[in-house]
């Protein structure tokens, strides 16, 4: 096996794993993990009917009984809709939330009989810089799915998500200047690898910018409080009104896919990626006796620690979803330009003034 | 490999360029042109100049949401579907292949043939972050200076027409 075919058939296997977890796991799971963690935080009980032979399985099978139901449902476009674009904007949504998470590096570099194996997809230079690029991307579904579907209240959430998509941009740019500033780099795979120490995890000097920055991205991908393009008590449920089937399924899995990206994003950029605390993966790989076994079993903790990261954020983003109401829409455009905009601003100001003092020393 | 990928991007820029021009819906246009923004960034890409690509993508996707809401906000919605017809698409593509034959030789005479910059640049650090960074701020400090006044200029006057407005109706 020569070395190209080599490094394709690597690309193609991370390629399949990644989509393989967010389609096969994240996706159903969360679907899942919605419905039973706003249970439990409302003292309720939750989906519990769907089962096999009467075992329920406290409700897994609920998202499996879904997705059989919705790819069954007539596929219906109305009436005056622009057929074309009604059927793109699903797809729009989708394609980009899977993109983004080919620059988030999900266990580090390792030997491996004598092949160099890096479990990032793309180790692109302006990686931060390729995933706001396709966020913004991911935008479009939303709103040419308000235009085609020839329905008041879906052009209005279309509407909506547009000039929420303005507001928030730019300012869940500006939120993470001052996290580059720390790292010296753009590149994900750089600010992972530079979290190997300990202190030098993100949330420990840059803790304000990962509050804008979440608030910023959970504002991006229009979930509670921020879902007013949504909005189901005024606008029915807003630029998704009129889709049913597996079109319907893949706005929600597209939902869905932003929020394990939003949390994949925070635990590289600031809760040390798919690093152990204090244990580096040199030293793993040397506790378990080195070469190809200890870098197996290494890069496997590895990824296993990324992904528990990323279940404790996906937990944080339900909780907070769960527990506040949504806001008005003018509050929503006041927070995004009147606090964190020049909160972000501030904080920029602040890293580099420490970083100049050598208060904030950069690694 | 890499010339497959070229073909490919090559015919899905110039082919969401013509469905652009010849759409009949200006919301399908704009949808088109994002089309065209992607591929370009494709390619910009595979000339390892990916800060490039990436800011083609982020900076025009803005833009272009501001087209699409420009078209549902002002322009009638009763539009008919499908492309252009008759000889108006013709003289379109005719006349934008012309302007381009036109500019070609003027930009590449007198605008490319000057610079040296792709001489000064080290092939290392080529269309990284920290090589157009670089390049920015040392060598072509006063364009990106005066660039930036422009645009404070474009936004100021927004917000005065904008200002004005209001207090001539209240």
């Amino acid at each position: 096996m020569n070395s190209m075919t080599g490094d394709l058939l690597e690309t193609v296997v991370k390629i399949a794993f990644v989509i393989g977890l967010n389609l096969g796991f994240f996706a159903p799971m969360l679907g899942w993990v919605e419905r039973k963690q706003s249970a439990v935080m409302q003292d309720r009980i939750g989906a519990n009917r769907a089962g096999v032979f009467g075992f329920t399985f406290i409700g897994l099978l609920h998202s499996a009984a879904d997705a059989i139901k919705l790819i069954f449902k007539e596929d219906f476009i109305p009436r005056g809709a622009d057929r074309m674009m009604h059927t793109l904007a699903p797809v729009i949504a989708v394609v980009p939330a899977l993109a983004a998470f080919a620059v988030i590096p999900f266990g580090g570099k390792f030997e491996l009989a004598g092949h160099n194996v890096n479990l990032v997809i793309a180790d692109l230079d302006v990686g931060l810089l390729f995933v706001f690029a396709i966020a913004s991307i991911a935008t479009y579904g939303a709103v040419i799915a308000g235009w085609a579907s020839n329905n008041n209240w879906s052009m209005l959430g279309g509407l909506r998500s547009a000039a929420q998509m303005f507001s928030y941009e730019v300012t869940m740019g500006l939120t993470i200047i001052g996290l580059v500033m720390y790292y010296q780099s753009l590149s994900l795979v750089v600010i992972a690898e530079k979290q190997v120490d300990f202190w030098h995890w993100g949330i420990i000097y840059q803790w304000p910018a990962f509050i804008l920055f979440l608030t910023c991205a959970i504002a991006e991908n229009k979930r509670i409080p921020f879902d007013v393009p949504e909005a189901e008590s005024e606008l029915v449920a807003g630029y998704f009104t009129e889709y049913s089937g597996m079109k319907f399924i893949m706005f929600w899995t597209a939902e869905f896919i932003e929020v394990v990206t939003i949390s994949a994003l925070c635990v590289t950029m600031f809760f040390g990626a798919y690093h152990l605390p204090f244990i580096s993966p040199d030293m793993l790989v040397s506790i378990f006796g080195g070469g190809d076994f200890g870098a197996i079993v290494a890069m496997l903790i590895g990824i296993g620690v990324f992904v528990a990261k990323i279940c404790a954020l996906i937990f944080l983003q339900m909780a907070i979803r769960w527990t506040l109401p949504r806001f008005r829409y003018d509050q929503v455009m006041a927070l995004g330009w009147k606090i964190i905009l020049p909160a972000s601003l501030i904080w920029i100001f602040l890293t580099g003034l420490a970083i100049l003092l050598g208060l904030m020393p950069t690694v | 490999m890499s010339a497959l990928l070229f073909y490919i991007l090559a015919i899905g820029s110039v082919s969401c360029a013509l469905l652009m021009i010849l759409s009949k819906k200006a919301v399908n246009s704009a949808v088109a042109l994002v089309g065209v923004m992607l591929c370009l960034a494709g390619l910009f890409a595979m000339q390892n100049a990916h800060l490039i690509a990436a800011l083609q993508v982020l900076v025009y996707a803005g833009a272009i949401m501001v087209l699409v809401l420009f078209v549902i906000m002002l322009l009638n919605l009763r539009e008919k579907g499908g492309l252009l017809t008759g000889r108006q698409p013709f003289i379109q593509v005719g006349a934008v292949v012309l302007l381009n034959g036109l500019l070609a030789p003027l930009v590449s005479d007198y605008v490319m043939a000057p610079t040296t910059g792709i001489a000064l640049t080290d092939p290392a650090t080529f269309g990284t972050v920290k090589g157009v960074g670089t390049m920015l701020f040392t060598e072509y400090l006063l364009p990106f200076e005066i660039a930036s006044i422009l645009l404070l200029a474009a936004l100021v006057g927004a917000v005065v027409l904008t200002k004005n407005k209001k207090n001539s109706e209240g």
